[in-house]
């Protein structure tokens, strides 16, 4: 295989190195390595990360490919500098059985822009009443690890309790949308001074924590570890903060949009802002920013949600809930953790790539750059300031809220071991 | 005045006071032989409901007719809509049609702004209702009301409602109506109350200009106007409140309550009313109670919102006024 030649990136953010990579390996790292045969990609002032992995996609396939396929969902993911994604299982049908979950890990290697790992449902249809055969996804060529309900909520605390235990076995884990769903009948946005304005039905905060309270604590006392998808609240953090001094195996996630956005900008009735769970307020954002910050919340994951045009331009309360996110997340989190201070490059290459691979159990994924390792890397040019012009997403879906909104930062190469899935900002 | 109206909160004072006096003016047309100006002849106007309901819809056909517009009725129920077509396309397909304006009701909340805000069509847009958001022609005609009863039909042109006391009771939360008297009464001046148990108050309720209270009894005797809202029965499983009856009890209207509040108080309810559950007969039926005034009121308020979208401005109501002077 062929070589590169990653000339004067700062690897991490720091020092400037050179990376040699030699068919799907790192083969070196250090200053003034000869290019010889190989190909040289300059990188002076640009950024280098191992690659991204998000612990959160919506793929789509199979079931609704009008918004997404594997295909697509892969290739915004190599956009946006991810090599790896977990794709969530509601799809249709669900993925619940060894056998879906293996559809989409077989599309994901045949298209080959990134890993994709399947993520199991915790129960039949997500429907919350009987478990999924958790054990046979695991057994699967897909070798599932992650079981998540998302989109819905396992409320039932018993079902909850006994997915908690039963994925034990296997070093599973699982990750709960918390939604309490009596509490969030007929919510379309977050409850409080907005939604009382603007007459949209209330999304309360406690809907989210009280779930994650529970879970917390049922996951301390079946020794078992859960992971707590899309946080929003600021009381949200107050308990995971609480759960983790308190020895408890959890992890957690914050959208890039969660640490940007609020409920103020409902006031538009614009459903490219509708997303579940809801934006919140100021306070909330700052509360995720911190916690993200001092390691609270482990990782940043994009719930990249497509769909199609129809399903958004048309009135509040019709339109779907969900954004798109796998091609802006870098450039969302440079804006609000690391241009304001927040986090280092290391930082975001924790949050973004260690900790989700850890997570999510992805093999040869989120591992330090050097020798040895695979080369799964993206580089980023931290200096670039653009406009977000959804038209040029990989994505086959365009609900993106930052359309017009200058970001900055921009992937500009994605390495999947070795192979460049994304070469000078171009699709490869 | 803006081009849309799509919410109370959106007009200044002299917005809602120049529709106030400009509805004093079609009030004289209702006291003609031939209610009817030549206002908005040639102009076409949507009435898009998408939601039941045959009060506001006559109020708004009424005035439109007495406008002279041509007027195109559209329920959504056995329209295209019910076989799955979108707001968008509806209103595209009337937009082509070459209306001028669009009355909208409308389930969801924001839908009329999103009519005139996404750039669907050209044509003005009223909000005749949305969801639980905003129902600014009905604020608009009990302002009108209150203004009449309190201050004065001729003593009220060009006047707002400063310093008067209006109370609202009932299911704030679910209540378009609430919301939009809470803006414009503020707007206009007026110390708004609100009275509810806790359930039916929203959770941001307490950064609205106005004042909460829990208590119906000490809020009726400081109180110049009294607006009594529906309480939706289909509420009743969904525990805002125990029983009717214990509703009725705290937060209805009796004949004793009424006797409580000042002797120049008016009793108001935009309709329909539950007769015995947050209003007794006795009340409703008493000349303090200005239910059946509201809707006429509300033909002639909601002619002056459609001639001043579309009609133009001043000429019209000096047209008006000098015909009644000759």
């Amino acid at each position: 295989m062929s070589k590169i030649l990653i000339r004067g990136a700062k690897v991490l953010g720091g020092e400037a190195r050179d990376v040699l990579v030699d068919g799907e390996t790192i083969a070196e790292v250090g200053t003034g390595i000869a290019a010889g045969d190989a190909t040289v990609v300059e990188a002076e002032g640009r950024i280098l990360l191992p690659g991204l992995v998000d612990l959160h996609t919506h793929l789509r396939e199979p079931g609704r490919e009008d918004s997404e396929t594997v295909l697509t969902g892969t290739r915004a993911a190599a956009s946006g500098g991810y090599t790896a994604v977990f794709a969530m299982a509601n799809t249709f049908p669900v993925a619940d059985t060894a056998g879906v979950v293996e559809q989409v890990w077989r599309l994901g290697r045949e298209h080959g822009y990134c890993d994709v790992q399947p993520i199991g449902a915790v129960t039949v249809g997500l429907e919350g009443r009987k478990l999924a055969e958790l054990g046979a996804m695991h057994d699967s060529a897909a070798a599932v690890t992650v079981f998540s309900d998302d989109g819905k909520c396992v409320d039932d605390a018993v079902i909850m309790r006994r997915a908690l235990e039963y994925v034990k076995a296997f070093g599973g884990v699982v990750a709960q949308h918390a939604q309490e769903p009596r509490l969030t009948e007929g919510a379309q946005m977050n409850e409080g001074v907005v939604s009382a304005e603007l007459g949209l039905g209330g999304w309360p905060a406690v809907a989210e924590e009280s779930i994650i309270a529970r879970d917390v604590l049922l996951a301390e006392h079946v020794g078992s570890r859960v992971h707590i998808c899309h946080l929003s609240t600021a009381g949200s953090v107050a308990i995971v903060r609480w759960a983790k001094s308190r020895g408890i195996d959890v992890t957690a996630e914050v959208t890039p949009h969660h640490l940007l956005l609020t409920d103020e900008l409902v006031r538009t009735y614009d459903p490219v802002y509708k997303v579940n769970p809801p934006l919140r307020t100021e306070r909330d954002v700052m509360a995720l920013r911190e916690a993200l910050a001092d390691g609270t919340i482990d990782i940043v994951a994009t719930d990249h949600a497509p769909h199609p045009h129809e399903d958004k331009d048309c009135e509040w309360a019709a339109a779907a809930m969900g954004m798109v996110g796998l091609e802006t997340a870098l450039s969302v989190v440079q804006h609000t953790m690391v241009d304001t201070g927040l986090l280092t490059w290391e930082g975001v290459a924790d949050r973004m790539s260690f900790k989700p691979a850890r997570i999510g159990r992805a093999e040869g994924h989120g591992r330090p750059v050097s020798a040895g390792e695979p080369a799964n890397l993206t580089l980023l040019d931290p200096a670039y300031r653009g406009t977000v012009d959804p038209a040029g997403f990989a994505s086959r879906s365009r609900n993106t809220p930052y359309e017009g909104r200058e970001l900055p930062g921009r992937v500009t190469h994605t390495f999947l071991r070795g192979r460049a899935t994304l070469m000078d900002g171009k699709l490869a | 005045m803006k081009r849309h109206l799509i919410s109370a909160a959106d007009l200044t004072r002299d917005d809602a006071v120049l529709i106030l006096d400009t509805a004093e003016e079609m009030a004289r047309v209702a006291d003609r032989p031939i209610k009817k100006l030549p206002t908005l002849r040639g102009r076409t106007v949507v009435n898009l409901f998408f939601e039941d309901s045959t009060r506001t819809r006559i109020s708004f056909e009424a005035a439109e007719k007495r406008l002279s517009a041509d007027v195109i009725n559209f329920a959504a129920k056995g329209s295209s809509v019910s076989k799955g077509e979108s707001l968008k396309d509806t209103a595209q397909t009337l937009e082509a049609m070459g209306v001028d304006a669009v009355v909208i009701r409308h389930g969801a909340s924001g839908a009329p702004y999103r009519l005139a805000t996404s750039g669907w069509i050209d044509a003005a847009v009223i909000n005749a209702g949305d969801g639980t958001h905003q129902h600014p022609t009905q604020a608009l005609l009990d302002a009108f009301t209150m203004r009449r009863r309190l201050v004065g039909r001729e003593a009220g042109l060009g006047q707002d409602l400063s310093g008067r006391r209006i109370t609202i009771v009932g299911d704030i939360l679910h209540s378009r109506v609430a919301r939009s008297n809470v803006d414009l009464l503020h707007t206009l001046g007026a110390e708004v109350t609100l009275v509810a148990p806790p359930t039916l108050l929203p959770v941001g309720v307490g950064h609205w200009p106005c004042e909460v209270s829990y208590d119906l009894d000490s809020t009726l005797p400081k109180s110049d106007a009294v607006m009594m809202l529906r309480v939706q029965r289909e509420r009743m499983n969904a525990a805002f409140f125990p029983t009717e009856r214990e509703y009725s009890r705290r937060y209805g209207l009796d004949g004793d309550r009424m006797a409580r509040m000042p002797e120049h108080a008016i009793v108001m309810h935009p309709g329909p009313m539950v007769r015995g559950m947050e209003i007794t007969a006795e009340v409703a039926d008493s000349d303090r109670c200005t239910a059946v005034e509201q809707v006429a009121n509300g033909v002639h308020t909601r002619m002056a919102v459609l001639y001043l979208l579309l009609g133009g401005n001043e000429p019209a109501v000096t047209h008006a006024r000098t015909e009644e002077t000759k």
